[in-house]
């Protein structure tokens, strides 16, 4: 397998197993533990083997063309520095997902967790491997919405909705403006490619367009890494379980603002936009969130705080713009990434074993967990920077950049006390951490009493303090190599000289450190009584919360502003919507005419009128109308009416040289008119004269707006149509149609070559359409209720019924069987003469006026003949009217006969023909496309058919709802 | 012809839009069938060389069709397809009008009668 595949294989495993996972049982939490453990150790074995590769510096790559014609592919691409953070997604991982499996409750459907972890991971690792900036984008939002549903994994409870719902607000709208940054990127480059993005800083940093690129990719960044003012979804955040915690904000999902940040260093960095605009967000974050966390009296909350704050720190270092400060950030990335993770592992230990993470009632648990004690220790001294150990060392870095001069300005200048300030705070919530829960007297009213966990689940712990350990006292040795390559991949040109060793001499930012180490303790001696008084929060600060602003200017967009733009902007009636769209039809109509002046009617000859065609539209326009004005109170005179305007049209059709449409029209105007008779026995009944007197003032004005529009588009159209019939169309594609539908469609029927040959795919959309139609008119009818008044029989039934049963000699149904003896049976014989109708109509089709469609409402006309002459129970007695399966079995055959020219090699639906001789009917087409007619045959008539048969069931229905109801009384 | 036909289709139209914008649920479908009548005409009558009376598009057997001679095919299967989607949604328009009679008790087109 090449490296590339490679690539591909560590991207696609994740997604793949948290397919897996999500199918298992919901208990099953071994299974799902060691499939998304093998995932992640696999994970970490091609992050291992694809080490060497990059020795020599040259990215991996994997290429796939997607959107060539947009300049898109799908390109994964692995330097140093994307090796370091996917090594670190897998790894962290791995360790999570071994402590989950014993954090996890047995009630939990665990199986759904580690599904969503898996996603989450792949997810991340698409961040770090997207050789492309929209793909980047992209994966970004994937982990927007896995962490979320990570984050609200325990949705029962509220704060744990609130806390997804707000971490997916703040970071995926930060995605969104990401995406815009990264379009302005690609505007300025010319390229979403990764690499060529990394060739182009001059172009870029040049660019008009570079601060707006630059402050929507600062959002996207900064809300996903917790920056001031984004930070506070990242504590309510903390309602997630206990391994999400320690997977998203110690290796991964804040880590992806770090990595978009020294993804795009090396070209955005080093200007003084980038400087005052990542310096002081980065140094806001790093001293309120150590400040913060030392007041906080929930465990995972300080943890969080402190997360902020190193964050800040990660950040204001890549903001400084120089290559050392960068190098000091990746480190740094790294030491958070283990320290972080293990020191959330231990208060996941220490809630799981005691019940509580609050730090008023924990104290004193050394004596009952000994060696989680020990380990959290040297994991908080890494954390508070205490020499021996990983964050030290990176502290250091800190410290040293801290001090070197970087623009001259006067924030630049006042770094070193920053810095100090912030190591100050840092030691001080440390040694909370410590002291608060290990030492002291021991606990009184805890939920469980407390002891050593499982040895499975302090192991991740114990691995990542070793690690900890081995890097603080042997840096070069041990990370000196990774950190290289990482560098490496950051700064393509020589990278600065830097020393990873723990002792440089006596030197300012040992001082600094030394004075961080002794202030903090000070500091942390001076606040204890008011910490142990046991308020929440620091002072001042306390009153100002993030989630409170968060909501409140929710609230205000979604709800109020929403509110008030409905209320003046807005309507829930119909009828208004209706104006406006019309009016804007009218609008959108008129505006080429007022745009390029008036343009007059064509000078093409008229066609001479015949006498009958103009008594035709007399009778048309009179139905038209008169439609619309009974259509209120008189509903069977309108739909008559209406039948009128279509016969009309019908005719219109047959005059002017358009059969296929003549025979169409007439047939869906038969069944369509069956349809609303159908629909007019639910109507309720119109009183007249809503008005008594005369409509009031405004319903008249209504009126007459109405009128004035509905005038101005009607005479609008017959402009338009006037103007377009009288000039020639002199491009089109009809003579290629007309040239090619008997050599290369076999028809002489043109308009059918063109439906189920050069234009089949849109035949086959339109079927389906219609299918839907179906279906949707089916399962609406299912829980069709009518209205009560509706549900008693029409008068003429009951009539009939009474006299029925009142004559001795009659049984009821009698006389409406009387009534109809006669049309009954030509009805009856009528179905076969109809169905050979259809065969003939489906059969002519490709030569002459008729096909697929004209076929099947004819023959669905012939069912429904049945069900008037003889009702619906007769019908369904004699005959079975499958209609679901002709549907089924109609767009099979399409599909499948347009799939057939696979099989010879041809795109879909390219269509074969040719003449058959049979006996006695002689020479009869024989294209595939009359297949695929077939299939469309099939199908009108099962849409039809199942569209009439569940409009007629609903009086059987109903017949059945009033005999419930009389049997009730 | 031309001058009948636009009128016919101008009435089509004012009818339509007529019904359209009134307050009951079946008035509004008559309106859509009147308004989809209208439509049909319309585009059908954009053909290239205009109206013609006596050249259905069908070929003679073994023939190649001269476009100067019959009508324009395009609009025509344009109009084909448009008559049996307007079928289906007519169908399923009034569905959804006697699912919501029967569910608000009314046939107004906003599910209640106006105060």
């Amino acid at each position: 397998m090449s490296h590339g595949t490679l690539l591909l294989v560590a991207l696609l495993l994740p997604f793949i197993g948290s397919l897996a996972a999500g199918f298992l049982p919901t208990h099953a939490r071994n299974t799902a533990a060691i499939l998304a453990g093998s995932v992640a150790v696999a994970g970490i074995g091609i992050s291992v083997w694809l080490y060497t590769s990059l020795a020599d510096g040259a990215p991996v790559q994997f290429w796939l063309s997607w959107l060539p014609m947009l300049g898109l592919d799908f390109t994964l691409r692995l330097d140093g520095l994307a090796w370091l953070f996917a090594l670190l997604i897998f790894g962290i991982g791995a360790l999570v997902v071994l402590y989950a499996r014993y954090y996890m409750s047995r009630e939990d459907p665990v199986p759904r967790f580690f599904s969503f972890l898996l996603a989450f991971m792949g997810s991340m690792v698409g961040i770090v491997l997207s050789g492309n900036l929209i793909q980047l984008v992209f994966f970004w939002e994937l982990t927007s919405l896995f962490s979320f549903l990570l984050i609200g994994y325990w949705h029962h409870t509220a704060s744990a909705r609130d806390g997804a719902r707000m971490a997916l607000t703040v970071t995926g709208t930060g995605g969104l403006c990401l995406l815009v940054g990264v379009l302005l990127i690609g505007r300025i480059v010319g390229s979403y490619d990764i690499d060529q993005v990394l060739e182009s800083r001059d172009l870029i940093i040049q660019s008009d367009l570079y601060v707006p690129a630059l402050v929507l990719i600062l959002l996207g960044a900064f809300t996903k890494s917790a920056q001031f003012p984004f930070h506070f979804w990242l504590p309510h955040a903390m309602t997630a379980p206990t391994p999400v915690s320690a997977y998203l904000h110690s290796a991964t999902m804040v880590k992806a603002g770090i990595f978009l940040l020294m993804r795009l260093w090396p070209v955005m960095s080093g200007t003084d936009a980038w400087f005052y605009l990542v310096v002081p967000a980065g140094l806001v974050t790093l001293l309120l969130g150590a400040f913060i966390a030392i007041f906080q009296q929930d465990l995972k909350g300080l943890l969080a705080y402190s997360t902020i704050s190193h964050l800040g720190l990660i950040t204001l270092l890549l903001g400084l713009g120089s290559p050392l400060a960068a190098v000091a950030a990746i480190f740094h990335t790294l030491n958070h990434a283990i320290f972080k993770a293990s020191l959330f592992m231990a208060a996941g230990i220490i809630d799981h074993e005691t019940g509580t993470r609050d730090l008023r009632k924990l104290s004193g648990l050394y004596r009952y967990m000994p060696i989680t004690a020990t380990l959290a220790m040297v994991a908080a001294a890494a954390m508070a920077g205490v020499p021996l150990v990983n964050g030290f060392i990176s502290k250091e870095m800190f410290f040293a950049e801290a001090v070197a001069e970087h623009t001259g300005s006067l924030l630049d200048d006042s770094l070193p006390y920053w810095a100090t300030l912030a190591g100050v705070f840092s030691v001080t919530y440390s040694l909370r951490f410590i002291l608060g829960v290990f030492f002291g007297p021991p606990p009184v009213n805890l939920p469980h009493r407390p002891h050593e966990p499982a040895h499975w689940m302090r192991f991740p712990i114990e691995l990542l303090v070793l690690i900890c350990l081995l890097i603080g006292i042997v840096p070069s040795l041990t990370v000196g190599p990774l950190l290289a390559t990482a560098v490496k991949g950051l700064l393509d040109a020589t990278p600065p000289y830097y020393s990873l060793a723990l002792w440089h001499g006596f030197n300012l930012p040992l001082m600094m450190s030394l004075i961080a180490m002794a202030g903090g303790v000070v500091l942390y001696l001076g606040l204890r009584r008011y910490l142990e008084s046991g308020i929440e929060g620091p002072p001042i600060l306390r009153d100002f919360k993030g989630q409170r602003i968060f909501e409140k200017v929710l609230a205000t967009l979604s709800w109020q502003w929403a509110r008030a733009g409905e209320a003046t902007l807005g309507t829930r009636r119909l009828q208004p919507q209706m104006r406006i769209v019309i009016t804007l039809a009218v609008v959108a109509a008129l505006a080429p005419f007022i745009a390029n002046g008036a343009v007059g009617t064509g000078d093409m000859p008229g066609t001479p009128l015949p006498p009958g065609f103009a008594l035709l539209w007399l009778v048309g326009g009179i139905c038209a109308l008169g439609a619309a004005y009974q259509a209120k109170y008189h509903r069977f005179a309108a739909l008559v009416l209406v039948g009128g305007a279509g016969l009309v049209t019908c005719v219109t059709f047959a005059w002017l040289s358009a059969p296929d449409l003549a025979v169409t029209q007439l047939l869906v105007e038969i069944v369509t008119t069956v349809l609303l008779l159908l629909g007019l026995r639910w109507l309720p009944k119109r009183i007249e004269n809503v008005y008594p007197s005369r409509p009031p003032l405004k319903v008249l004005l209504r009126r007459y707006i109405d009128l004035t529009i509905a005038c101005a588009l009607g005479g609008l159209m017959a402009f338009l149509a006037y103007c377009l019939m009288t000039r020639p169309l002199t491009q089109s594609v009809s003579r290629f149609f007309v040239e090619r539908a008997y050599s290369e469609g076999g028809g002489t029927n043109i308009i059918n070559v063109i439906l189920v040959d050069f234009r089949g795919f849109d035949t086959m959309g339109e079927i389906v359409v219609l299918c839907l139609a179906g279906l949707t008119v089916f399962a609406l009818l299912r829980r069709f209720r009518p209205a009560p008044e509706s549900i008693e029989q029409p008068e003429q039934q009951r009539i009939q019924h009474a006299y029925d049963v009142a004559t001795p000699d009659r049984s009821p149904g009698d006389t409406v069987a009387d009534y109809m003896l006669i049309p009954r049976l030509i009805m009856h014989w009528l179905f076969p003469v109809i169905a050979v109708m259809a065969v003939y109509l489906f059969m002519r089709g490709h030569d002459l006026p008729g096909g697929g469609f004209a076929a099947g409402i004819t023959l669905s006309i012939a069912f429904v003949v049945q069900y008037m002459a003889s009702g619906t129970r007769w019908v369904e007695d004699h005959l079975r009217v499958l209609p679901l399966r002709w549907m089924g079995m109609g767009l099979l055959t399409s599909c499948a006969t347009g799939m057939g020219s696979w099989w010879f090699g041809y795109p879909f639906l390219t269509s074969h023909f040719q003449y058959v001789e049979l006996p006695y009917i002689g020479k009869v087409p024989a294209a595939s496309a009359l297949v695929f007619d077939l299939g469309v045959f099939a199908l009108v008539v099962g849409a039809t058919v199942l569209i009439l048969i569940a409009l007629a069931h609903q009086s059987l229905r109903s017949s059945r709802a009033a005999q419930a109801s009389e049997g009730g009384e | 012809m031309e001058i009948v036909l636009s009128i016919g289709i101008g009435l089509f139209t004012a009818s339509g839009v007529w019904l359209l914008l009134r307050p009951r649920t079946y008035q509004v479908i008559i309106g859509l069938s009147l308004l989809s009548y209208a439509v049909n005409l319309f585009i059908f009558a954009m053909a290239g060389g205009g109206l013609r009376v006596d050249g259905p598009p069908i070929l003679a057997p073994g023939g190649v069709g001269d476009p100067a001679k019959i009508a324009d095919p395009i609009p025509q299967a344009l109009v084909l397809t448009a008559i049996v989607i307007g079928f289906a949604m007519t169908a399923l328009f009034l569905v959804v009008l006697l699912a919501a009679r029967g569910r608000t008790g009314t046939d107004h087109v906003d599910g209640r009668e106006p105060d």
